[in-house]
């Protein structure tokens, strides 16, 4: 009787120190899932909306590349 | 769908501070805010490289993501503003920016922290185009005026440009083929390089045509 209460005692203890070692393995990740939220604030217009433009994306969209062209030397001084 | 960037050419970039002055100087910036600064890296040293920095744009921006409010939107240009009267002050954004660009504005006494400010890319807010509101909040809209970022335009050695994406890729590609060097460096060929530009000319195989 008493050899079996020392059996059970070492197999709840095996059963718990395995329990404890298996708890690593339910380690869930820990980076952070961030969620986009939606803009709450107040609508903006668009730059091509001004004149000269006057709602006309790609004249607005060619006159800004133009412009970015002059911050290339090598087109500048050709 | 544009996207509008910032790139700065550390090779060129001589630490002038141009592009800093030129920002306090075109969006009235209070003190105490610096909307773009000049970083150097190895100070005194052989190799030191200088880089203005501001706010990005990013493509995913983590500002947008952490802020409580959501005071955050991105323009049809790729461009990362925010709604000033939305924006409680809260400071989310300073931690989740990787490049320190929200900065908050000390008026008050006991380090009070004003609404957030930040790099607009000179296009202004949520308010009607280069009206006095949105210069009082947000500064100066030269997108709605056909003209580019002040701090890029004012660059005396043309180190920070600015622009559409594709642009800048060609003006810096250009940039590095004149000059012989930096086309070398790892990821050159997935961020500057042409499509296709990598691939090697095809081989006749060897041995003739098989009979």
């Amino acid at each position: 009787m008493r050899r079996r209460g020392v059996a059970g005692i070492i197999i709840a203890a095996g059963a718990g120190a395995a329990l404890l070692g298996l708890a690593a393995c339910g380690e869930r990740p820990q980076v952070v899932d961030y969620k986009q939220g939606t803009y709450q604030g107040k609508p903006d217009t668009p730059a091509w909306n001004e004149k000269p433009w006057n709602g006309n994306r790609q004249e607005w969209s060619v006159a800004i590349d133009t412009r970015a062209q002059n911050q290339n030397e090598y087109k500048r001084t050709r | 769908m544009a996207r509008m960037k910032f790139l700065c050419d550390a090779e060129r970039c001589i630490e002038c501070n141009g592009c800093v002055t030129a920002c306090k100087q075109e969006n009235d910036i209070p003190w105490g805010v610096n909307r773009r600064r000049v970083v150097t890296i190895n100070d005194g040293v052989p190799g030191e490289r200088s880089i203005s920095v501001a706010c990005m744009h990013c493509s995913d921006a983590p500002c947008m993501a952490v802020c409580p409010v959501d005071c955050f939107y991105r323009t049809d240009d790729g461009i990362v503003l925010h709604d000033k009267d939305l924006c409680i002050g809260c400071g989310y954004c300073f931690y989740a920016c990787p490049f320190g660009a929200p900065q908050f504005p000390q008026a008050g006494a006991f380090g009070v922290r004003g609404k957030m400010d930040k790099c607009t890319f000179c296009a202004g807010g949520p308010e009607a185009n280069n009206s006095e509101a949105e210069f009082k909040k947000y500064g100066r809209n030269r997108l709605a005026e056909g003209k580019l970022p002040a701090c890029a335009e004012m660059c005396a050695t043309k180190a920070l440009i600015a622009g559409e994406a594709n642009v800048l890729a060609n003006i810096y590609r250009e940039r590095v083929s004149v000059r012989g060097s930096g086309g070398e460096i790892w990821g050159w060929a997935t961020a500057y390089g042409l499509p296709g530009a990598e691939k090697k000319p095809q081989q006749a195989p060897a041995g003739g045509p098989k009979s």
